[in-house]
């Protein structure tokens, strides 16, 4: 095992029933990063969490922590501590308690405690809140306190199931970069699990697409965004307009594939063994449409499509285009180079090929 | 108009409350205190006085039987909440759907008999001819006839067992809305089983543990058939002195007396319960 990695597993499966929960996932964090677990809810996300928390055992395969297997380690000897979807502050301790009830375990003398609790406090920007109880707290200042409950202790993984879940919009995202910074701070190993894919994106060094209990793909954001790995990946992070053909063509990686109406559109091929005749599905971003009027360059891809409506969103406005039948978004862009659109108008949409990803169709 | 036809019906609806509490609480025991000060000079005079409670005093059967009360219903309130927590646990966080409305209806069903019922249930059980006695002779570890009954085991056995829903209820209730994940959170942190016990699961459930501690206290304090029926005429305890003086004796003064003295004792106990565990009757009984 390598021991430069805080977390290492190896074909973990959880089955529950027939069902398997975690089916054959392996990892492998290394130390001080960013590390999320994105997918639906239902993907086994949370089992595997649980697995590394130690609150549920493997049915197969290894986990280990720096090096050190831990299948049989109970959840209170392992180095890992976690921070729970609904936070589990004890609500019949302040503050100051909750953080000392791990250092009080670990048999810290009670000044040392006061110091560290203090200090924790300090560094989660919430200085001195020791006497308050939980529940007269606000909800991201609940958040920190669960984060300085955990870190504190200096643990060597710091899981994350879903916490900012039950927080506004708002605080969401001033929570997102915080817990970013904090991670950063602390230096600790960070494993997050999300259904949202923007927290995950913006706070992870790597970050794996679950589904059905495996991953489709361990990858930086940008990488994820840019290059997804299966349709799975395309369709679930991030905004993507599909169309759905058949392939005539493929030549230097770029694929045809003609639609049910006949109209023919590109795309980088992003699965093995795409031949002409196969099912494919072609997946292009809203920001990489432009409209004809604007940008025509060579060998781009094109369609024709009927504007059914605009929908103002700031800088994330679009409009919702239409061609048999099939929905598909553009990102309007708000620097005033936008065509006028009329609904039921025509619109063309036109592409870099190559930045449109052709996958062989998913069985369904 | 309106606001005096609704005014009508809030005391109407108020009324049955009221009359039971003014007619079978309040003047009783406002009668009874009157009562227990009251002195009888002779067969048609009285004055007021103190002897009654100076008797009780004086008379070291009367204190110690009163002592002896109050220990052992502590005692029988603490063995309650020792079994009862367990079940409690199992009903309100491990059973899952249909066992655990069974095995609350379980812990509930032998209440649809009278208390007197259930007691002579143990005493079936525990007699010189009873069940457990005949067992142990078949099996052969006895010679004769063991007597079972009549002694204070056999009284705070009866008495558990008629506490034991009042404990459960309180608990399952409780227990029921603890968040998994705060037991999870104890163990992640690195408690063990006791440390979760004892500072994540009792704190939470104090207020459960109090109320039902002081039904149970409350009940067994106060009853009269188990303690007589399973204890014999030795049982000596505290209702059984009321009885005596208010039916045997008749002397109604000095019964009063001892019932008001039983009263004081046992709210002095759940306000010092109270107190001890930091908890308020409000937040207690919800």
């Amino acid at each position: 095992m390598a021991t430069e990695s805080d977390l290492s597993c190896s074909g973990l499966v959880r089955r529950f029933g027939n069902n398997a929960a975690v089916d054959h996932v392996s990892l492998d964090v290394p130390a001080g990063t960013f590390f999320s677990i994105l997918g639906p809810s239902g993907c086994g996300k949370t089992t595997l969490l649980r697995l590394l928390a130690g609150f549920d055992k493997p049915d197969e395969g290894d986990i280990f922590i720096r090096g050190h297997r831990m299948n049989e380690v109970p959840p209170n000897k392992r180095p890992v501590n976690m921070v729970f979807q609904h936070l589990a502050l004890f609500p019949t301790m302040s503050v100051g308690d909750n953080i000392g009830y791990g250092l009080k375990r670990k048999k810290v003398p009670a000044a040392e405690r006061r110091k560290r609790i203090a200090r924790v406090l300090e560094q989660v920007g919430l200085p001195e809140l020791e006497n308050r109880d939980p529940q007269e707290l606000s909800g991201g200042q609940r958040q920190r306190v669960a984060l300085a409950r955990c870190l504190v202790l200096e643990p060597t993984l710091l899981l994350l199931d879903e916490p900012l879940g039950a927080l506004d919009l708002k605080l969401r995202e001033q929570m997102k970069i915080e817990l970013k910074h904090l991670q950063k701070q602390f230096g600790t190993t960070f494993v997050y699990i999300t259904h949202d894919q923007s927290e995950a994106m913006v706070m992870s060094d790597q970050v794996a697409v679950m589904k059905n209990g495996r991953f489709e793909q361990v990858a930086p954001p940008e990488e994820l965004y840019r290059q997804p790995a299966t349709p799975f990946v395309a369709g679930f992070v991030g905004d993507n307009n599909r169309l759905a053909g058949t392939v005539v063509s493929v030549a230097d990686d770029v694929a045809a594939v003609r639609l049910s109406d006949g109209a023919v559109v590109r795309g980088r091929v992003a699965s093995a063994g795409l031949a002409p005749g196969a099912q494919a599905e072609l997946y292009i971003r809203p920001e990489s449409l432009s409209f004809s009027q604007t940008a025509a360059g060579g060998g781009s891809s094109s369609l024709q499509t009927r504007v059914r409506t605009t929908l103002f969103d700031g800088a994330n406005s679009r409009v919702e285009a239409e061609s048999n039948g099939q929905a598909l978004f553009a990102r309007l862009p708000q620097d005033g180079t936008a065509p006028a659109l009329t609904p039921d108008g025509h619109l063309e949409l036109s592409w870099d090929p190559d930045l449109a990803r052709v996958f062989g169709a998913s069985p369904q | 108009m309106n606001s005096s036809v609704s005014r009508f019906s809030l005391w109407l609806l108020l009324a049955p409350f009221l009359l039971w509490i003014v007619l079978l609480v309040l003047v009783p025991h406002l009668q009874m205190l009157r009562v227990s000060f009251q002195v009888r000079e002779s067969w048609d005079t009285l004055a007021w006085g103190l002897e009654q409670y100076q008797n009780f005093f004086s008379e070291s059967y009367y204190w110690r039987t009163f002592v002896r009360t109050g220990v052992m219903s502590l005692f029988t309130t603490f063995l309650t909440l020792l079994i009862a927590f367990p079940i409690a646990w199992y009903i309100a966080r491990l059973a899952r759907g249909n066992s655990k409305g069974i095995l609350f209806l379980a812990c509930l069903i032998p209440f649809w008999a009278s208390e007197l019922v259930r007691t002579y249930g143990w005493m079936i059980l525990l007699r010189e001819s009873g069940l457990f006695s005949s067992w142990l002779q078949a099996l052969g570890w006895v010679d004769g006839p063991v007597e079972m009954l009549y002694n204070d085991v056999a009284v705070i056995i009866g008495l558990v067992y008629n506490g034991l829903l009042f404990m459960v209820v309180p608990l399952v209730t409780t227990l029921d809305g603890m968040d998994e994940s705060l037991v999870e959170a104890g163990y992640d942190l690195g408690g063990g089983h006791g440390t979760v016990l004892r500072e994540v699961v009792i704190p939470w459930a104090m207020p459960g543990i109090v109320s039902g501690c002081i039904v149970v206290f409350m009940l067994t304090l106060g009853s009269y058939l188990t303690p007589i029926l399973m204890g014999g005429k030795d049982s000596a305890w505290f209702t059984q002195q009321i009885f005596t003086q208010f039916i045997t004796r008749f002397n109604w003064e000095q019964g009063a007396a001892l019932g008001v003295l039983l009263l004081v004792l046992s709210s002095l106990l759940v306000w010092l319960g109270l107190k001890l565990t930091g908890q308020s009757l409000r937040k207690v009984m919800g």
